[in-house]
């Protein structure tokens, strides 16, 4: 594979992906030291929102440690060079949540939707386009359609506004081959000026690989976290994905060592858990299921019972969709039920 | 019997033609106008086909004659960005406007929760929240009449297919509103609404769960009474509301998981989340329909 000269923009999401890992409880003092430490490294963005978007805070997805409003005002007063971003999903943020986000200093919003429902992010993408922001069509889960499906779907989210359409992995679920064919077709198929990202969760281990792929076939933004801290087996771990690129001669634009510090120093002390391919994230990626369900399945494994694998594997079944964590105590106490341990 | 009350529907759409189907059923209630914007709609063919004047002209279409034949309850099932004046038009005729976009111009009506109050005010407008509101402020009402709830939050999973392209394009309003309702009529302190829509073949049954936070520790049998008699009452005009799991009490979280399954009888039966609307719909018509033929109500003209 030969990537040199090619120019990526890296996006690290442990203040965002990662908040699932640590059920939105990371600190302010956190947040901004991981935040100082990424833009003193050369990160160019930085997300920073509840796992599950803007306005995320509830029941069903988990209270964060402080508002959406706080974190962002925190982070984005405390770097000097990256740009904050901050993620909307329609059906839990509203516009209203989008203009708070860019009042406390965010210029990249991303809408994120089901890859199949585009449709519900016109609101949402007109007015960041309209507002003038760096706007982001975010296709989640895109590993159940085939590519000319996510091409239609993009061409919506173009139409609205966006100016950079992902291609999302939320499951950790495609192969090499997936991402190729995605981003290929979408690269040849999208407005030349409008930018490709591709999303990776580490799943099946292919986190690294998956995105070098997705820059071979043309897309220069690449989401990741440092020390791979986000929703199930995490995202592609940042510092290795720099220090791959780097050999292969891709421009990062990253100072190798000081992320890798920033890794080992800042973001791996405060994780709950180590971040890696336990059985139930492996589950995720073999199954399909959206990775932020990791934790509320072993949860609802432990309160009801019965097995998370079994759990994850029946929501993979049922092709569930990103934001239906309400699925999993309810099928949990189907599970218990059947097997006649309620 | 007394003689049905006339009624006008807007928007001959999925809601509008399955509301049709439901109130040519109605004792109270007899649809005579169908009022579209597209010529050649199916949703207006067969309104026609079914007995009813149509047009094609909006409300305008329908406005001159609208006093000589009668219409004395309008449905507006259009979208939130055109019903204002869809109301304005027909109150100035001196006709109620059901309202069944999120537009909540008017009080909300959850028919087992507030119907008859909303009746007695004699509102000329009166909103019908959402399909997710109409699904779940009914049991955000059932714990709240128990003991006081801080916040109330609900899901409403429904599939890609009844997901229509005006709830697509007002999904910011469906949230709104439906979190607005969980507070004014549900009675929860504070109100969220989260909307989810899977693709799934075969479509989904509508999903439905509720989180109630309680001040105090939750009063676990009063509670589950409390839901078991709101199903009764919301399954008297929705059969197909039913319990899957819960109450479910963790800590002061109480959660009821639900599912809503439709009548069938122009939408699917997976639809239950339009199907919820357009049978709260014309419950509240009737309603309005008995007052009216009992005379103790008689709709006026409001002046502009």
């Amino acid at each position: 594979m030969d990537l040199k000269g090619k120019k990526v923009t890296l996006h690290d999401m442990c203040l965002r992906d990662g908040m699932h890992a640590k059920q939105h409880k990371i600190s302010l003092d956190e947040m901004v030291a991981v935040a100082k430490g990424l833009d003193d490294a050369g990160m160019p963005m930085i997300e920073v929102t509840h796992g599950d978007g803007l306005g995320g805070a509830s029941v069903n997805y988990g209270f964060p440690a402080h508002s959406d409003e706080e974190y962002l005002k925190a982070v984005c007063g405390a770097v000097k060079n990256a740009k904050i971003s901050a993620l909307l999903l329609p059906g839990i943020g509203t516009v209203d949540h989008l203009k708070m986000a860019v009042d406390c200093g965010v210029t990249t919003i991303r809408v994120a939707t089901h890859c199949t429902e585009a449709d519900v992010s016109e609101q949402h993408i007109q007015m960041a386009a309209e507002m003038g922001l760096d706007t982001v069509g975010f296709l989640m889960m895109a590993h159940m359609i085939e590519p000319e499906e996510i091409l239609e779907q993009a061409k919506l989210m173009e139409s609205y506004g966006a100016n950079c359409i992902y291609c999302t992995d939320s499951a950790g679920f495609m192969l090499p081959d997936d991402v190729a064919s995605r981003i290929s077709l979408l690269r040849k198929e999208l407005k030349p000026e409008t930018e490709l990202g591709f999303h990776a969760h580490h799943n099946l281990s292919l986190g690294v690989w998956n995105s070098l792929v997705a820059v071979e076939n043309g897309a220069n933004r690449i989401d990741g976290s440092v020390a791979g801290l986000g929703a199930g087996a995490g995202n592609t771990p940042l510092e290795v994905f720099t220090a791959v690129a780097d050999r292969m001669g891709v421009q990062h634009g990253i100072d190798l060592y000081k992320i890798m510090d920033v890794a080992e120093e800042i973001v791996t002390p405060i994780m709950d858990q180590p971040i890696r391919i336990d059985r139930d994230a492996l589950v995720l990626g073999y199954a399909g299921v959206y990775s932020s369900f990791l934790l509320f399945a072993q949860r609802a494994s432990k309160k009801y019972g019965v097995s998370s694998r079994d759990i994850l594997v029946e929501l993979g079944r049922r092709r569930t969709v990103g934001g239906q964590e309400d699925m999993i105590e309810d099928l949990a106490l189907d599970m218990a039920k059947e097997q006649g341990k309620l | 019997m007394a003689e049905k009350i006339k009624a006008a529907i807007i928007g001959p759409g999925n809601i509008g033609t399955d509301l049709l189907i439901k109130a040519l059923r109605s004792e109270y209630i007899e649809p005579v106008w169908m009022v579209g914007v597209v010529p050649d709609s199916p949703g207006l063919a067969r309104a026609q086909e079914l007995g009813l004047k149509t047009t094609a002209d909006g409300v305008d279409g329908m406005l001159p004659t609208m006093k000589e034949d009668g219409v004395q309850i309008c449905f507006d099932a259009t979208s939130a960005y055109v019903h204002a004046e869809n109301s304005r038009k027909v109150n100035e005729l001196g006709a109620v406007m059901i309202d069944l976009t999120p537009a909540a111009i008017g009080p909300f009506c959850v028919p087992p929760v507030n119907l008859k109050a909303a009746v007695d005010a004699q509102a000329m407008n009166v909103n019908m929240v959402t399909c997710g509101g109409q699904a779940t402020i009914p049991m955000v009402a059932a714990v709240s009449r128990v003991q006081k709830v801080t916040y109330g939050e609900i899901v409403a999973t429904v599939s890609s297919k009844s997901a229509g392209p005006g709830t697509r394009k007002n999904i910011d309003e469906f949230t709104r509103t439906t979190a607005n309702g969980i507070q004014t009529v549900g009675g929860a302190d504070k109100g969220k609404a989260i909307i989810v829509i899977n693709p799934a073949e075969p479509p989904l049954i509508m999903r439905d769960t509720i989180h109630c936070l309680t001040e105090d520790e939750p009063d676990q049998d009063a509670i589950r009474k409390s839901v078991d008699e709101m199903i009764v009452e919301v399954q008297k005009y929705v059969p197909g509301y039913k319990l899957k799991n819960g109450p479910v009490f963790d800590g002061k979280r109480v959660s009821i998981f639900m599912e809503v399954e439709g009548l069938g009888d122009f939408l699917p039966k997976y639809a239950g989340n339009l199907d919820i609307m357009t049978a709260a719909g014309l419950r509240t018509a009737e309603m309005y329909a008995q007052e009216i033929q009992a005379g103790r109500f008689e709709p006026k003209p409001v002046a502009a």
